[in-house]
């Protein structure tokens, strides 16, 4: 589904931020790339959701490059991926009701269908009495599970989140993996960075560990070692 | 696109005009007293060309006859003037008007008066006064009388000749007034257009974040901008109809107190009869100021 091809990124004073990356996800997939700050873990997220293009080397989502695509049909290929941030990245002046409902009329889709389907996943993620609150009315974890809500609300291929965790408190932590957890179940592939030796350990599922840019251990059912 | 996302797009700048309160506020704010300078300019130019038209219309030359030129010779002049397309109005004064007004200007004057009965006879000649359309047409206005021979038995003199320094001082002093009133106009209008996009950018730029996060959600680049244009545009129109407002008190003000010291204009009057063109310019730059600086400012947060 994913594959990165001998993926390597200098920024532009020369620091080499990942060096000749290769590595394949398969569908419905749940990832967990940890690494120390600055292992190059966020630099490969924004290479997937072609936020930076690579110096060398190219990066494929079902058979395309998508570093090909020209800015203006970009939006096209972001539809079918999901995103959260450890700064959850919502929209300040939408409430969580709006900022879920963004994705879906963004992507052109019927108001009735906004209607109903935006409503389900504010309860999925349990804000259902929130759903007029704008984000500064939020805590940490329900501003999370808003931006959750908005990665999964347009059924994408794949959720990609950036240290979804970094932010919150231990119980938020768990509550956000569960979801998470649940959403790989139901079928979605999930790619997750993040610190956590807890989180990680607890998933057992595959670890792609990096370090210096480069990647040093890929286990299938892996541990958090650093 | 269809209907659904054009009534998103504008649902949403409009909302997002309304939210964003305080920055929207003074946006608009910027914008109306910047639109009020573009409309102090409006006002001034009225001014200056109302000041200017009545100066260039205290300009005449006058043409004096011999008092043996006959009324028909006169009036043949006169014809032959009129037809002339520099020409705006020729008057003509008789020999008894002349004196008429030359005892009327002296009716205090004993001594000029006694000086005149002694005299027995009409000692004034017939005059016409020639008004050009533009001041600068009275030189070949004058030259279309000198040429031709048989005027000169019947003229006296023309005044132009004694006044030729005084009418091209004057003519092209109203020149370089109308390019420096242009020129002014046209650095103002500049200057407001600048701190108009100027104030859209520093709006836009408090959305860069979430421009960024729009992109990454998967909206297309103009579902993006659009908002933001309609917002700019919202802010635009605002702007322009309180300017409109205030100028409402403000025009009737200056109409009232000032119209004698401009020699009889009434701003106010010129307010309402101008408001349609007044209105226009005013809407106008708002909106599409306000549209085309919100379109290049997004354009710039969109390359995520």
């Amino acid at each position: 589904m994913i594959y990165f091809d001998n993926v390597t990124k200098e920024y532009r004073d020369g620091t080499p931020a990942l060096s000749d990356v290769t590595l394949g996800i398969s569908p419905k997939e749940f990832v967990s790339i940890v690494g120390h700050s600055g292992a190059g873990k966020t630099t490969l997220i924004k290479m997937l959701l072609a936020q930076e293009k690579p110096s060398q080397g190219a990066v494929f989502f079902e058979e395309v490059d998508i570093h090909t695509l020209p800015s203006s049909s970009l939006h096209h290929y972001r539809r079918k991926i999901g995103t959260v941030f450890q700064d959850f990245r919502l929209i300040p002046n939408k409430t969580a009701y709006e900022n879920i409902a963004f994705a879906m009329e963004a992507a052109g889709r019927a108001d009735d269908e906004i209607a109903s389907d935006v409503p389900y996943i504010l309860d999925l993620v349990d804000l259902g009495d929130k759903a007029d609150h704008f984000p500064s009315q939020l805590s940490g974890g329900e501003q999370q599970r808003v931006a959750i809500g908005r990665a999964i609300i347009n059924q994408p291929d794949l959720i990609v989140a950036d240290e979804p965790t970094g932010n919150l408190d231990p119980v938020n932590t768990y509550e956000i993996i569960e979801i998470l957890k649940k959403i790989n179940e139901l079928g979605t592939t999930v790619i997750i960075t993040t610190h956590n030796k807890g989180v990680v350990d607890a998933m057992g599922k595959r670890v792609i560990t990096m370090e210096k840019g480069k990647v040093v251990r890929d286990d299938k059912n892996g541990h958090y070692i650093l | 696109m269809n209907f659904t996302m054009l009534k998103r797009m504008i649902g949403g700048g409009a909302k997002s005009f309304m939210r964003s309160g305080s920055v929207s506020f003074a946006t608009v704010l910027v914008m109306t007293v910047t639109l009020m300078i573009v409309g102090f300019l409006i006002f001034l130019s009225a001014i200056l060309s109302y000041t200017l038209a009545a100066i260039e219309d205290k300009v005449d030359v006058n043409i004096y006859f011999v008092t043996t030129a006959s009324e028909p010779e006169i009036l043949l002049v006169r014809d032959q003037l009129a037809t002339l397309p520099e020409v705006a109005v020729v008057t003509y004064t008789s020999r008894d008007k002349a004196l008429a007004e030359f005892r009327e200007r002296h009716a205090d004057d004993q001594l000029t008066l006694q000086a005149l009965e002694e005299l027995g006879e009409n000692p004034l000649g017939a005059s016409l006064a020639v008004k050009a359309k533009d001041p600068g047409q009275y030189e070949s206005i004058v030259r279309f009388l000198s040429d031709d021979i048989s005027n000169e038995v019947i003229i006296d003199r023309i005044n132009y000749f004694q006044n030729k320094t005084v009418i091209d001082r004057l003519t092209s002093a109203i020149r370089a007034t109308e390019s420096a009133g242009a020129v002014i106009v046209a650095l103002f209008a500049l200057a407001s257009a600048t701190i108009i996009f100027a104030t859209i950018r520093l709006a836009i730029y408090t959305a860069r974040d979430e421009i960024a996060v729009m992109r990454l959600v998967g909206a297309s680049n103009m579902y993006i901008r659009a908002p933001f244009v309609v917002a700019g545009i919202i802010a635009g129109l605002l702007s322009a109809v309180i300017t409109l407002v205030v100028f409402y008190p403000i025009a009737w003000y200056i109409g009232e107190s000032a119209s004698g010291w401009l020699g009889g204009f009434n701003l106010f009057t010129y307010y309402l009869d101008h408001f349609p063109m007044i209105f226009l310019t005013l809407v106008g730059s708002g909106v599409v100021l306000g549209g085309v600086a919100s379109w290049f400012a997004v354009r710039k947060y969109l390359k995520v």
